[in-house]
């Protein structure tokens, strides 16, 4: 596989030659004190006795996407500290698991990741299918791969409007993919009935068939996809105040990413080849002709460029999958839903959601609930170098990096 | 990726006294797991993350696991004289098992793209020997995961640099994901005033007596 590197390479290289050499340049060179490795800036004059600033950003503030708080420690304007503080949101997720059955978790599992419930479902019944043999028939497989880029569409979309919103775009962008989300979101409801706990994924198959005329709906909306995301480039891409408040901001190395657990676009931005559509493969992955791109500064502007540029690679997969789809049954005959009772034993199943590796692990002792039910959240670890990121940079800057992350705080607090 | 046992004598060479033992996973076999010592587990986890052929650089998932002490019955056939005649006669033996928490991590490897490699580390007993070595030094991504163990099953994790609560509050005192946790009637029970005022009340004035 060829990684597209070069070309986002010249394509980023060509967007900062568009810049106006001023203040938006190359994003290594960007500042001498902007990197993640400014430990505590010293205070350039100690006489003054400037104090330290806390501030308790959140739980309740715009821009942590729920109820997430940050306790931030100020120097001036700079951030010396930076605690997150979970737990707003808890309901003990994994103790409710434990206390239904097999069948009865899926609908929660909808709730963890509420914008992505489609990859949610997923990781769960592809954990289980991986504990009991299971194997959905190929139409079912199909399908799970076009709604699950069709989540990943919602998702980048989503986020890339919330950050720039949270870098002062107020409206206009996050309005645009709202639009776009609703088309997708329509579409969810004609075969799910829900706009956003679908509830759609079983053991070995899936609840419902697709409703006549929702193939072609959907290729309507994905032939619109590339235009609507030419446009949202146009808009952001180039525009000198994102390239100005992304470039060189939050820089996370490789090797500290990979040491973290960092997956999904976060980890990639940083320039590690490690996508579990290719890794694992798992569903149908390997028929599909599609490349992972990878970042090479691990910046904000990196995060934002891999999604745009994940987003593309995603309607390329759904052009395949939605020309190739057969006919077909759409739920494996041995699939058994109620009182499914697996051997004793435990599995651990992972899937590549929007947000990076969602994983569930399960250990089963042959009564009709799991013994033990664990969700592996990536929005939570992908949280653990926040404070790596944010040192050393300013506190509008901290706003920045954690939209860059993409939390959600249902899967953050579970 | 080499086999589970081939892990385990390199790891015995590696780190010299290290106990290993393989722990069987019936569902699925190739999820089987590697049970580590408390005194070896950092130099085991050491190796495992540095040897360049197995570079499990990556640690995926870590979490708690709750085995209260349970009893499990088991149906034995026994020969027997019964009336001057042998003949076979079912009992039921009973067995108890040791109660311990159970930290277990999901290894992969990021450089070489396999896995996963699943290692578990076993407390003495549920009550006040629940320490365990934190691995969080070798692999940062356990930070927030011990904890979170911490948080929900009351493992103490050694050697973690910030072991606090993470998503309950930092009042509490119970660990909800044990299987013995009784959750209270009333989260939001608060003495107020009133209430002293109505026992001094209860004090004062005697119940009448009921005719």
């Amino acid at each position: 596989m060829i990684a597209p590197r070069e070309e986002f390479k010249s394509w980023q290289s060509g967007v900062a030659g568009n810049g106006s050499g001023n203040g938006s340049g190359n994003g290594s060179s960007y500042g001498a004190v902007r990197s993640s490795e400014a430990k505590l800036v010293k205070k350039t004059d100690d006489s003054l006795g400037g104090d330290l600033l806390e501030v308790a950003m959140g739980p309740h503030h715009p821009s942590t996407h729920g109820v997430f708080r940050m306790d931030v420690v100020l120097d001036g304007e700079t951030v010396v500290k930076l605690k997150p503080v979970f737990g707003y949101l808890h309901r003990n997720h994994e103790k409710i698991g434990e206390t239904n059955s097999y069948l009865a978790a899926i609908p929660y599992t909808d709730r963890l990741d509420y914008i992505c419930s489609m990859t949610n479902n997923w990781a769960y019944v592809h954990t289980v299918e991986k504990l009991t043999g299971l194997q959905p028939p190929e139409r079912a497989e199909y399908i799970r791969v076009i709604v699950a880029e069709l989540t990943r569409l919602v998702n980048h979309t989503c986020l890339i409007g919330f950050l720039v919103q949270d870098m002062g775009a107020l409206g206009t962008p996050l309005m645009y993919a709202f639009r776009e989300r609703e088309n997708i979101i329509d579409l969810f409801e004609s075969l799910s009935g829900s706009r956003m706990m679908f509830n759609y994924m079983r053991f070995g198959g899936l609840r419902c068939d697709l409703p006549p005329g929702w193939i072609e709906q959907a290729k309507r909306v994905v032939a619109n996809y590339s235009r609507f995301l030419d446009d949202y480039e146009a808009l952001l891409s180039g525009n000198e105040i994102l390239l100005a408040r992304s470039q060189g901001v939050g820089v996370l190395k490789k090797d500290l990413a990979i040491s973290a657990g960092v997956t999904g676009p976060m980890l990639r931005a940083s320039g590690v080849n490690y996508d579990l559509r290719k890794v694992d493969q798992y569903g149908i992955y390997n028929r599909f002709q599609f490349r992972i791109p990878l970042g090479e500064h691990g910046d904000v502007f990196d995060r934002y460029m891999i999604r745009v540029l994940e987003m593309r690679e995603a309607v390329k997969i759904l052009d395949q999958a939605l020309a190739q789809i057969p006919e077909g049954p759409i739920n494996d005959p041995k699939a058994k839903l109620r009182g499914l009772r697996p051997k004793p034993g435990e599995v651990y199943g992972r899937i590549e959601s929007p947000k990076g590796e969602l994983g569930f692990y399960l250990i089963t002792d042959g009564s009709p609930n799991p013994y033990r039910f664990r969700i592996r959240p990536p929005s939570l670890i992908n949280l653990t170098i926040l404070e790596d990121m944010c040192l050393g940079q300013s506190v509008a800057d901290a706003v920045i990096i954690l939209g860059s992350v993409d939390i959600v705080l249902g899967e953050v607090d579970r | 990726m080499q086999s589970l046992e081939q892990i385990k004598v390199r790891i015995e060479q590696a780190v010299p006294g290290a106990c290993v033992v393989i722990v069987a996973n019936d569902a699925l076999p190739t999820q089987s797991s590697l049970l580590l010592d408390h005194r070896h587990a950092v130099d085991v986890a050491r190796f495992l993350r540095d040897d360049p052929e197995l570079c499990f650089d990556y640690a995926s998932n870590v979490t708690g696991v709750d085995r209260p002490e349970s009893i499990i019955k088991e149906k034995v056939r026994v020969k027997k004289m019964v009336d001057g005649a042998e003949c076979l006669i079912e009992e039921v033996s009973e067995r108890k098992t040791r109660a311990y928490l159970e930290a277990v991590y999901h290894l992969y490897s990021m450089k070489l793209k396999h896995g996963p490699l699943i290692i578990r580390l076993q407390t003495e007993n549920r009550e006040e020997k629940t320490h365990l070595p934190s691995l969080t030094p070798v692999w940062r991504s356990c930070e927030f995961q011990e904890r979170e163990a911490f948080d929900l099953f009351g493992i103490l994790f050694d050697g973690h640099p910030d072991l606090r609560r993470i998503l309950m509050w930092d009042g509490f005192k119970d660990f909800p994901m044990r299987k013995d946790y009784v959750d209270p009637d009333d989260y939001e029970y608060e003495p107020t005033p009133h209430d002293e005022v109505l026992e001094r009340a209860k004090q004062h004035y005697k119940p009448e007596v009921q005719s």
